[in-house]
């Protein structure tokens, strides 16, 4: 083989990286953090909400755990604006990731409220809590506990997926290595180097998310 | 400026669903067969192939599909001729479907309880009669559920492919969108689509799943 | 000679030693209970013999040949000491006839034919020949012990190992387990066993060993070993399970 690898050009693009590594952990902290809040907020629909709200919940799990991430993004970026919603391709990533991650820690966590014994809930109500104070106390917060491993799995392939939101230009990692490649002409250097950048963020985010889950359930941390 | 019907844009896309569903086959046997290899290596006697395995793994499950897609289009490429993206795009897929299916399997395995390697130790089983009658039957009833269920991950995959030029379903939203205008109908039965396809694989690892779990219960 | 001979042997995970020089040998015919506190070693003790765990000193040799942890040595060792599991451990995907034929056709390459014959011999042997297509699943828990030990007679062993292998049994099954157990002693078969039913250790057994924190405390036949206790440790032992 002839190809002459040639790793040079880094040091003229480490800021084009830099940023882009900077956009990728935005979009995940913030698609992390309200996506497993709308997640936690659909299970309690989908386990103690208004009857005529489950079936529109569930109806949203199963459409987006069944249509690629892609397609997802396209729709709102391409599509919403078509219905007169205007948003920047980072608001659009943003939203995009928001609801993809919503549905999957939805059907997380409540796996994990499924695995809740019976007795706990009575013994939540006897104990005179409310409906969502037991919820809450009682069902929720030892079930994070339980799924926080799955949870923090699916956050991780979440943020990896996110490689795609250079498709619609947000100016994420993925979308810094396209213009490196374009510039350099050197795209399997520029992919190679993202792609091992991107190897060292999921690994620092899964201990990141390891040592959240020691902080928010400390019981756990202890055995 | 011509009108598309809502049927033109409808059969274009299922014309090209088609490669989504050729991709997807190609990809899942593939990665199955190359998965089995990793598995092996993975659970093996031979450490230097147990490192390997898992940090091929790792790696896999690590990195963005799209960064693999990439690396393959441009890395098949320093080979000199021209990938076509069909190939670069079967060939990062197995190789992803490979380290994730590898992955469901050696949990499947690890499942089988202790006693039963020791009682076919102690039946003067070797290791790969071990595998072979005692610990890979039994490891295969309950992989099912999860394979199937992994299945759905690689049909999704395939949208990646997409960016690399090669033409399956998302490419054509993003063909016909750009004859028609019309992005919401357009990407609307795009995921329509991907959802009939799906969704039966998701629905059908549930039941299998259930199954299981009733069939263990009466044990 | 000794059919199974086993000098100062030493075991120990990590810092914890666990058998601490035992040594015992069996003679041929020979039907011998275990007997000890949990956590003195018995489980350990057999599964050496049986090559499951590696000794770090010491030597076991069976019918003349000493135990090496290689694969060949192993599965030779294997061919000559069969052993029962606690939890009979039979394999859930196979019927009742083909947990006992598999390891005869794959280890011994014993025909089909001649393997499902033994299977049938071996199950009629422990009163089940009826069950010969049944699941693990579809059977008691006695029924399924009886097939683990046609499971292991079928390789025609010269040994028996047995790790308490009607702790798991209802008290109602457990009968049925030591009649076949008897049964085998009776024809002559060399019997090692860890066991807590005491009256069968006394009818049943030719020596009683006795164990205390990884070391043969005292042996003897069962007479004087119940009768006349030398050890406090094995007189408050034996008091313990008279209480
Ligand atoms: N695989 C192992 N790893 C570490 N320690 C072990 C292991 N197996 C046994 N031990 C330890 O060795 C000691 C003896 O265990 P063993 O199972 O032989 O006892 P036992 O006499 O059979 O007891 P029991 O009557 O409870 O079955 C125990 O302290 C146990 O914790
Ligand atoms: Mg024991």
């Amino acid at each position: 083989m002839g190809y002459h690898f040639e790793f040079g050009w880094i040091a003229e693009y480490w800021p084009v990286l830099l940023k882009g590594v900077g956009i990728t952990l935005q979009l995940i902290a913030i698609g992390a953090l309200f996506g497993v809040a709308l997640g936690g907020a659909c299970a309690w629909v989908r386990a103690l909400g208004p009857a005529w709200l489950r079936p529109v919940v569930a109806t949203y799990v199963e459409m987006i755990r069944n249509t690629p991430f892609l397609i997802q993004l396209f729709f709102v970026f391409f599509g919403l604006p078509s219905l007169g919603v205007q948003m920047s391709e980072l608001q659009a990533a943003n939203l995009a990731m928001i609801i993809n991650l919503g549905a999957y820690s939805c059907e997380i966590i409540r796996a994990g409220i499924q695995a809740t014994p019976k007795g706990q809930f009575e013994a939540g109500a006897s104990l005179g809590m409310s409906r969502f104070q037991t919820f809450w106390y009682v069902v929720l917060i030892p079930s994070l506990q339980r799924i926080w491993p799955a949870l923090s799995s699916q956050i991780v392939i979440v943020m990896l997926g996110s490689a795609a939101v250079s498709q619609i230009a947000a100016e994420d990692l993925t979308f810094a290595a396209n213009f490196i490649q374009s510039r350099n002409f050197r795209a399997f250097e520029a992919y190679a180097v993202s792609t091992a950048i991107y190897l060292l963020l999921a690994i620092l985010l899964r201990q990141v998310l390891r040592g959240v889950g020691f902080t928010l359930f400390p019981r756990r941390a202890a055995r | 400026m011509i009108q598309f019907s809502t049927w033109d844009i409808v059969s274009n896309l299922l014309l090209a669903a088609r490669w989504t569903v050729v991709l997807s086959l190609v990809s899942f046997i593939g990665g199955g067969i190359v998965g089995l290899l990793v598995l092996f290596a993975r659970i093996g006697k031979f450490a230097g192939l147990r490192r390997a395995a898992k940090v091929y793994i790792e790696v896999f499950q690590g990195t963005p599909l799209l960064m693999q897609l990439f690396l393959a289009f441009f890395g098949l490429g320093l080979f000199g001729i021209n990938v076509p993206a069909w190939l670069a795009a079967g060939f990062a897929l197995t190789l992803w479907t490979a380290a994730f299916l590898a992955e469901i399997w050696r949990g499947c395995v690890e499942a089988i309880a202790k006693g039963q390697w020791e009682a076919s130790s102690s039946l003067g089983m070797g290791y790969m009669q071990q595998m072979r009658w005692v610990v890979l039957p039994q490891a295969l009833k309950i992989a099912v559920p999860p394979t199937v269920g992994f299945s759905v991950q690689v049909v999704k995959g395939t949208a990646l492919t997409s960016i690399i030029g090669f033409v399956e379903l998302s490419k054509a939203g993003t063909m016909v969108t750009n004859a028609t205008f019309q992005p919401f109908t357009v990407y609307g039965f795009v995921a329509l689509i991907y959802f009939a396809l799906c969704w039966p694989l998701s629905k059908s690892s549930q039941i299998l799943e259930r199954k299981l779990n009733v069939a263990h219960r009466n044990h | 000679m000794s059919l199974i001979e086993i000098t100062e042997v030493r075991k120990s995970f990590g810092s914890n030693e666990v058998l601490k020089g035992i040594n015992i040998d069996v003679n041929s015919g020979e039907v011998i209970a275990i007997i000890g506190k949990s956590g003195s070693g018995k489980s350990t003790l057999l599964r050496c013999i049986n090559g499951l765990e590696t000794i770090n000193a010491g030597t076991i040799a069976v019918a003349g040949a000493q135990l090496l942890p290689d694969d060949l040595h192993l599965k030779a060792l294997r061919l000559k000491v069969g052993m029962i599991f606690q939890g009979f451990n039979l394999f859930p995907h196979l019927t009742a006839g083909k947990n006992v034929m598999l390891s005869q056709m794959v280890v011994k390459k014993v025909k089909k034919d001649a393997a499902e014959a033994m299977a049938r011999r071996q199950l009629d042997r422990v009163g089940l020949l009826h069950k010969f297509d049944a699941y693990p699943d579809e059977l008691s828990g006695g029924q399924q012990q009886r097939v683990a030990i046609a499971r292991a007679l079928a390789m025609e062993p010269i040994a028996l190992l047995c790790d308490e292998i009607t702790s798991a049994l209802d008290p109602e099954l457990v009968q049925e387990v030591l009649a076949v157990v008897k049964e085998l002693a009776s024809e002559g078969m060399t019997l090692l066993m860890v066991t807590h039913e005491m009256r069968f250790a006394r009818d049943v057994c030719s020596r009683v060993v006795f164990m205390h924190q990884g070391r043969v405390h005292e042996i003897g036949p069962p007479g004087e070993v119940f009768a006349s206790p030398r050890t406090p440790e094995l007189q408050q032992f034996l008091g313990m399970q008279a209480a």
